[in-house]
């Protein structure tokens, strides 16, 4: 296989495509439109579903339809048509099926724009719908990453039957990069044993998040829980530069934690020794990493283009080790590396 | 039919559960039309020997639990979005024969536009619709086919079309898309309509199967729970009421469909 170069939104689409990708339901928004297109001219000429729903709401439940009869399905949006999703997030989450959601965040609130932006982490770490669930979140920082994680999302959600948001940004959906693809995989047809596919020689299969006693969901929720611990015990994903002699550790993911490596190298050659932490993963969050390494540092900044959501995991991770500080643009602005560079700088001032 | 049953040699058998439906009580209010749909809906699936093939789509509302009275693979659906979820499932699985069932409230308020869009795709789906023009599950407040005048718990003092609009005719307007194939709107209160009325799901779901469009049952129906009347006086209510302002008949009936043998 040969690098080519694609955009970010094809890329992602071409390669759930060739992950054997069964279905597609989605409403076109920007910045990940051209994702949808690629789909609705890939899947039809594959003979596969592609079908442009009336709403967000509408393709989310005939994600959830699909999904419940156990084909790989997904779809992709931005902010505003996520936050139409939120409550099919929250039935797929309690009726524990595999689906994958691409969200290419924008600016908000409201109709906001459609710079990049990541605001909307605590959206999809931390409430993506109503009930008690997290969605596994994973952050690509480039093309490349974004590639090789729709193929990971779909080994998570079947594996732990669970809901996989991938957290790119308008940047990320919108920018070319020589990237390579994975190879076409066979179409399982193969369907798992729970899914509904008509009461042939068995009981009948129900989807549903419906449970009328309490303690009934009590229950539910209670395995539930057990679930989202087992993936936070084996799926935490980050990486680090610099970190082995690391004073000050920078936090940052997505497109900040690709522009965060500038700073570092820059940093480094004015002989600050600043180290990098990239989570893969939003949620579940490497804690336990962030915590280790704030021992050894003198400060901790934290990067990002939001007003600081994902700051208060770092601080909750840090738990008073060491200073924690804050960067962020916000309404669509991409923070240029000497910003974050001033900001490194200030924190090194203020704690030496 | 279930031919399984040992019978008297000198008895005939009359009335047993269809084999898709499971032997259990419902849920339902004494009297109401739900329960009389559930058995129509098993005998059709029985006769058309659907129930293997089935995929049925449960609503928000009394019939949450259809899936409890059936022998038959099911989702559960938030409220309105069932159209939506059918549409997922027969896409990927256009073997399958996928039914929804609704009230008025998951139908026609905070579903219509998952319904209008299904159909208008000639979705290769059936729904069956019941308008008991009440919000039955959730304690009786105003549908959007409460009648107008009509007394319920969030319009106590009647429905005042100029405050909340007019009932919504939803076969009516689904009968305009293009996609539908059969769209009816029968009557589940007297025996007459009842038998009439399986016809029609009949009709419908043997119009999905020959793949000739989208396919709507509207049932004229009754809450006597929520109306508070007793059964008997809600089936007058609904029959002398309700059709009216929803009259009976066929609204929209492809040349295909009228073919059919039923
Ligand atoms: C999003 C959402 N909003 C509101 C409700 C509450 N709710 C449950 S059933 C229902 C109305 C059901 O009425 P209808 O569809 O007419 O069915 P019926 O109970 O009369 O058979 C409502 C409003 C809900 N479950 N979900
Ligand atoms: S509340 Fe009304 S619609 Fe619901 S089961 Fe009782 S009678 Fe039927």
């Amino acid at each position: 296989m040969t690098k080519e170069l694609l955009k970010g939104n094809v890329a992602f689409a071409e390669a759930a495509v060739r992950n054997g990708l069964q279905a597609y339901f989605g409403y076109p928004i920007t910045p990940q439109s051209e994702a949808l297109e690629h789909f609705s001219g890939r899947m039809i000429e594959l003979d596969r579903v592609f079908l442009q729903a009336e709403s967000e709401v509408a393709a989310i439940n005939m994600v959830y339809g699909a999904a419940s009869s156990g084909v790989r399905v997904m779809t992709s949006t931005s902010g505003p048509g996520l936050a139409l999703m939120a409550e099919g997030l929250s039935y797929i989450a309690g009726s524990e099926i595999p689906v994958v959601v691409v969200n290419m965040m924008r600016g908000g609130p409201g109709l906001g724009n459609i710079q990049p932006s990541q605001a909307d982490y605590n959206f999809m770490t931390k409430s993506a719908g109503h009930g008690n669930f997290h969605p596994l979140v994973l952050a690509p920082a480039n093309i490349q990453e974004i590639i090789d994680m729709v193929g990971l999302a779909f080994e998570l959600a079947e594996k732990y039957r669970t809901l996989v948001m991938i957290a790119g940004d308008g940047s990320i959906g919108q920018m070319m990069e020589a990237a390579e693809l994975p190879p076409m995989q066979e179409i399982s047809t193969a369907r798992p044993a729970w899914a509904v596919t008509g009461a042939v020689g068995r009981a009948p299969n129900l989807i549903t998040s419906l449970y009328l006693g309490a303690e009934k969901l009590e229950k539910v929720n209670i395995r539930l829980q057990q679930k989202l611990a087992t993936i936070e015990e084996n799926e935490i994903r980050w990486q680090e530069y610099e970190t082995e002699d690391a004073e000050l550790l920078l936090v940052a993911y997505g497109t900040v934690g690709r522009i965060c490596i500038s700073v570092l190298r820059a940093a480094r050659q004015q002989g600050l020794k600043v180290g990098l932490l990239r989570p893969q993963t939003l949620w579940p969050f490497p804690t336990a990493r962030i915590n280790e390494l704030a021992a050894q540092m003198q400060g901790v900044l934290v990067a990002e283009m939001s007003a600081g959501q994902m700051l208060v995991d770092v601080e909750h991770a840090v738990a008073g080790k060491t200073p924690v500080r804050f960067y962020g643009r916000m309404g669509g602005v991409i923070p240029m590396s000497a910003e974050i560079l001033e900001a490194v700088k200030q924190v090194q001032e203020e704690v030496s | 039919m279930n031919t399984t049953t040992q019978i008297p040699e000198n008895m005939e058998l009359v009335y047993q559960y269809p084999d898709s439906m499971t032997k259990t009580y419902t849920h339902y209010c004494p009297g109401c039309v739900h329960g009389i749909v559930h058995r129509l809906v098993g005998e059709v699936l029985d006769e058309l020997d659907l129930r293997e093939k089935s995929i049925g789509v449960a609503p928000v509302g009394c019939s949450v639990l259809i899936y409890n009275y059936f022998n038959v693979d099911f989702v559960e659906a938030a409220h309105g979005r069932a159209p939506a979820m059918a549409t997922g499932l027969k896409r990927t699985n256009p073997d399958k024969f996928i039914f929804t069932y609704q009230g008025d409230g998951d139908l026609a308020a905070i579903g219509t536009a998952e319904i209008i869009h299904a159909a208008n795709r000639g979705e290769l789906i059936s729904t069956v619709f019941i308008n008991n023009a009440i919000y039955g599950m959730t304690g009786g407040q105003m549908a959007p086919t409460t009648l107008p005048g009509m007394k319920t718990t969030s319009s106590p003092g009647g429905r005042d079309c100029k405050i909340a609009g007019y009932p919504i005719k939803m076969s009516e307007i689904l009968a305009q898309t293009e996609g539908a194939a059969y769209i009816t709107r029968e009557a589940g209160t007297d025996i007459r309509s009842i038998r009439k009325l399986k016809k029609a799901i009949k009709r419908a779901f043997l119009t999905q199967i020959e793949g000739l469009g989208f396919s709507c049952v509207e049932v004229l129906a009754n809450c006597p729970t929520n109306w508070n009347m007793d059964p008997w006086e809600s089936m007058l209510w609904s029959k002398e009421q309700m059709t009216p302002y929803f009259p009976l008949g066929t609204y929209k009936m492809r040349e295909e469909v009228k073919a059919l043998k039923v």
